[in-house]
């Protein structure tokens, strides 16, 4: 760790200073992030998080497996939305070996990702609260987070690590009765974030407690290398679905919502936005897919055995938290010769520092919860 | 001597009253909290789980008590005594119906009805404080610290608009008995409004109101345990019936602060226009007296609830403000405005 601590003339008074370690096994601390923060009374001088509680060899295991063994390691990065992960996984190598994934498969790719966004967010948004003692509103959210887990589970089993489709395109059509379930989840979801936006966001002591905490700027943000809803937040209009589309996501009519301050309301509330928009998105992702005849394709023509021209490649998609790439480097074989993710929240988190210094204990704690910082995608 | 055992039987029943309310409270809490958030909450033990508070009884009684490391043992052991001690004894003073006459001998329903109540209340309540600055100082760790800190200061902010406001109380009433007071509520003024501390002081009730939920740690003003944040502050190291002291001390804070609510701007057992106690006898009316007062406290317990699962917590320094930027100043107005309309009356 590094043991700079604080400044010169911090350093006098060092005698004033308590070091408080948070975590890694506190209750706001999701997983197991760990910050040593240095505080005069309550207000923050420095907090330096420390990372590496979770770490499982992610990368490096993606260099033992095949490329299809490796697609539910994924899963485990960012465990709210593994969907999210898996597609994000099977793009790059797809696009190492030039695969044109079927139109239908690229659909229910996006429906599943889209419902897979809201349940991050509704993870986020709920836990946001619980950390600024809002209790109620997570179990609303909880609650329809779950409802999307059923749906999932539904589909291929699985509920939270999802493994969801193959290299190439997927293995499985959306169910027959998805449009039944949809239609029973759609006006549940908008009651639930209805109702939280009824709790919170005019609410004099959430107000209070978030708008201008935590504040960053376009250009810190830019700088430090944030993407997502962190980054909308402060006022840029970043998006991948719209700035490097995929997955057909330029045929769809959905805006990409901004913050102005960067601060923790701003999250919070492009988070919110961006749950309507994905419903908007599955809607019209769903009519496309009606449209499609029942017997297209939903798998590329892949060889059984995944081998990649050598070469190397980049691919991203925006994740719930941001920018989720991943970088495949082949040199032939049926194994990757080198697999590096590049999580959001690894390149956000690097900032905290900057994010929190000079508030106070309980604005680190609502900071936290906003960037939503993932240990499993962090780690790795 | 009759009147001693009087005194002891009355001591006795409300001191087994007031822990069966705050027992059933712990029980409300959390089927109150689970029915706002659409879950079922504890169910298991006994009809509707209203036995979980034994069982969680039980859990703590038999758990192992266990000392941090480099903790004051002392300080240690007197927190939760010095916390739940004062919850337990600010009731003397409280009263809890009219009056039974039994062979021909009046009781009033007050274990003692002395004539500086408020300032008793007062003093004993602020004497919890050292609970927890104790407790949190003596547990030997960096969260209990703090939530002590916060809490000594958020206590001692707040205990000053609660004074203010009772203070204008006292201008209105002329006593320092709860009882008197009491007496004071029935009929009514200006010919329709119950002669209720809430219609003569609205001001003054609202800032009570504020005050007390800070002074019962209560969200939004559980700063001094905010689990998010500082764990679980002072309480933190507590385990076994040292936790349940300082759990089961809030819950009994809570049936004290409501009744005093209760006493103080609800009409205690008085409803308004209708004078029960002429349709009933003198022992009839002293059981009615009381249902109707601890009515009036469950629905101030329920708000307790209520307000907890609704609504966030306030920043340590946001808490302070609003004590001493807006609490204090609009107390003084009020005692102010109270004042000037009793010189004016009179």
């Amino acid at each position: 760790m590094n043991q700079d601590p604080v400044s010169q003339n911090d350093q006098e008074r060092l005698g004033e200073l308590v070091t408080i370690n948070i975590g890694p096994s506190h209750p706001a601390m999701h997983g197991t992030l760990r910050v040593v923060t240095v505080t005069d009374g309550e207000t923050i001088v420095k907090a330096e998080p420390e990372i590496g509680y979770l770490h499982r060899g992610v990368e490096k295991l993606g260099e033992s497996l095949t490329y299809h063994q490796f697609i539910p390691i994924t899963d485990r990065l960012n465990y709210c939305s593994a969907i999210t992960n898996n597609v994000s996984y099977e793009m790059a190598v797809e696009k190492l070996m030039g695969i044109e994934v079927p139109e239908k498969a690229q659909l229910v790719r996006v429906i599943m990702m889209e419902l897979a966004r809201i349940a991050d967010h509704e993870v986020c948004v709920g836990i946001l609260g619980v950390d600024l003692g809002a209790f109620t509103p997570f179990f609303y959210l909880i609650i329809q987070r779950e409802e999307i887990y059923e749906i999932f589970e539904w589909y291929n089993g699985a509920r939270l690590t999802n493994t969801f489709g193959r290299i190439g395109g997927l293995d499985a059509d959306l169910p027959d009765d998805f449009e039944e379930r949809w239609r029973e989840l759609k006006p549940n979801l908008r009651k639930a974030n209805e109702e939280t936006e009824k709790l919170l966001t005019h609410n004099r002591i959430w107000m209070d407690r978030t708008i201008g905490v935590s504040a960053f700027s376009p250009e810190d943000a830019l700088n430090w290398g944030f993407t997502g809803p962190c980054l909308r937040a402060c006022g840029v209009k970043r998006d991948l679905r719209k700035d490097e589309t995929y997955c057909m996501y330029d045929q769809f009519d959905f805006e990409v919502p901004v913050g102005k301050n960067g601060d923790v309301f701003d999250r919070y509330k492009v988070r919110m936005i961006e749950m309507e928009e994905s419903i908007k998105i599955i809607d019209q992702a769903y009519k496309l897919y009606k449209e499609m005849p029942a017997d297209a394709p939903l798998k590329a023509r892949v060889p059984k055995v995944i081998k990649p021209p050598v070469g190397e490649v980049y691919s991203a998609l925006e994740s719930p938290n941001g920018e989720l790439g991943f970088f495949v480097r082949s040199d032939g074989s049926n194994k990757a010769y080198r697999i590096k993710i590049r999580p959001p929240c690894y390149m956000i988190y690097q900032a905290f520092n900057d994010l929190v210094k000079g508030e106070m204990i309980a604005d680190l704690i609502a900071c936290i919860s906003s960037l939503n910082v993932v240990a499993g995608e962090l780690d790795r | 001597m009759e009147g001693w055992v009087i005194a002891i039987i009355k001591v006795v029943f409300i001191w087994a009253w007031v822990l069966l309310i705050a027992t059933v409270m712990t029980w409300v809490e959390r089927r109150g909290a689970a029915m706002m958030q659409d879950r079922l909450g504890p169910n298991r033990a006994g009809p509707f789980g209203l036995f979980q508070p034994l069982a969680d009884g039980i859990k703590l009684f038999t758990k192992e008590e266990v000392l941090p490391k480099k903790a004051h043992k002392v300080l240690w052991s007197l927190g939760p005594l010095l916390f739940a001690l004062p919850a337990f004894s600010a009731y003397a003073v409280m009263p809890f119906g009219d009056k039974i006459v039994l062979g021909g001998k009046e009781i009033i329903l007050q274990v003692s009805n002395v004539n500086i109540g408020f300032l008793y209340i007062l003093a004993i309540g602020s004497l919890a404080v050292y609970g927890i600055v104790l407790g949190g100082w003596g547990s030997n760790n960096k969260f209990s610290i703090l939530g002590g800190l916060r809490s000594t200061a958020q206590l001692i902010s707040y205990e000053v608009p609660l004074g203010l406001a009772l203070l204008a109380i006292v201008f209105v009433y002329g006593t320092f008995s709860l009882r008197d007071i009491a007496l004071a509520q029935q009929g009514t003024f200006l010919g329709f409004l119950p002669n209720w501390g809430i219609f003569k002081q609205p001001l003054g009730f609202i800032l009570f109101m504020v005050a007390i939920y800070a002074e019962a740690n209560r969200v939004p003003f559980d700063l001094p345990e905010a689990e998010s944040e500082i764990v679980a502050g002072y309480h933190t190291e507590y385990g076994s019936m040292e936790l349940g002291l300082y759990l089961f001390g809030e819950y009994v804070n809570l049936v004290t602060l409501s009744s005093l609510i209760v006493v103080l701007y609800f009409g205690a057992w008085h409803i308004p226009y209708i004078d029960v106690s002429k349709f009933l006898g003198p022992v009839s009316w002293g059981i009615v007296s009381f249902l109707i007062f601890y009515l009036k406290v469950s629905f101030f317990l329920w708000l307790f609830v209520w307000v907890r699962w609704t609504i966030p917590r306030f920043r340590y320094d946001q808490v302070m403000g609003l004590g001493w930027k807006a609490l204090i100043p609009l107390a003084l107005f009020n005692l102010f405005i109270t004042a000037l309309f009793i010189q004016l009356a009179a």
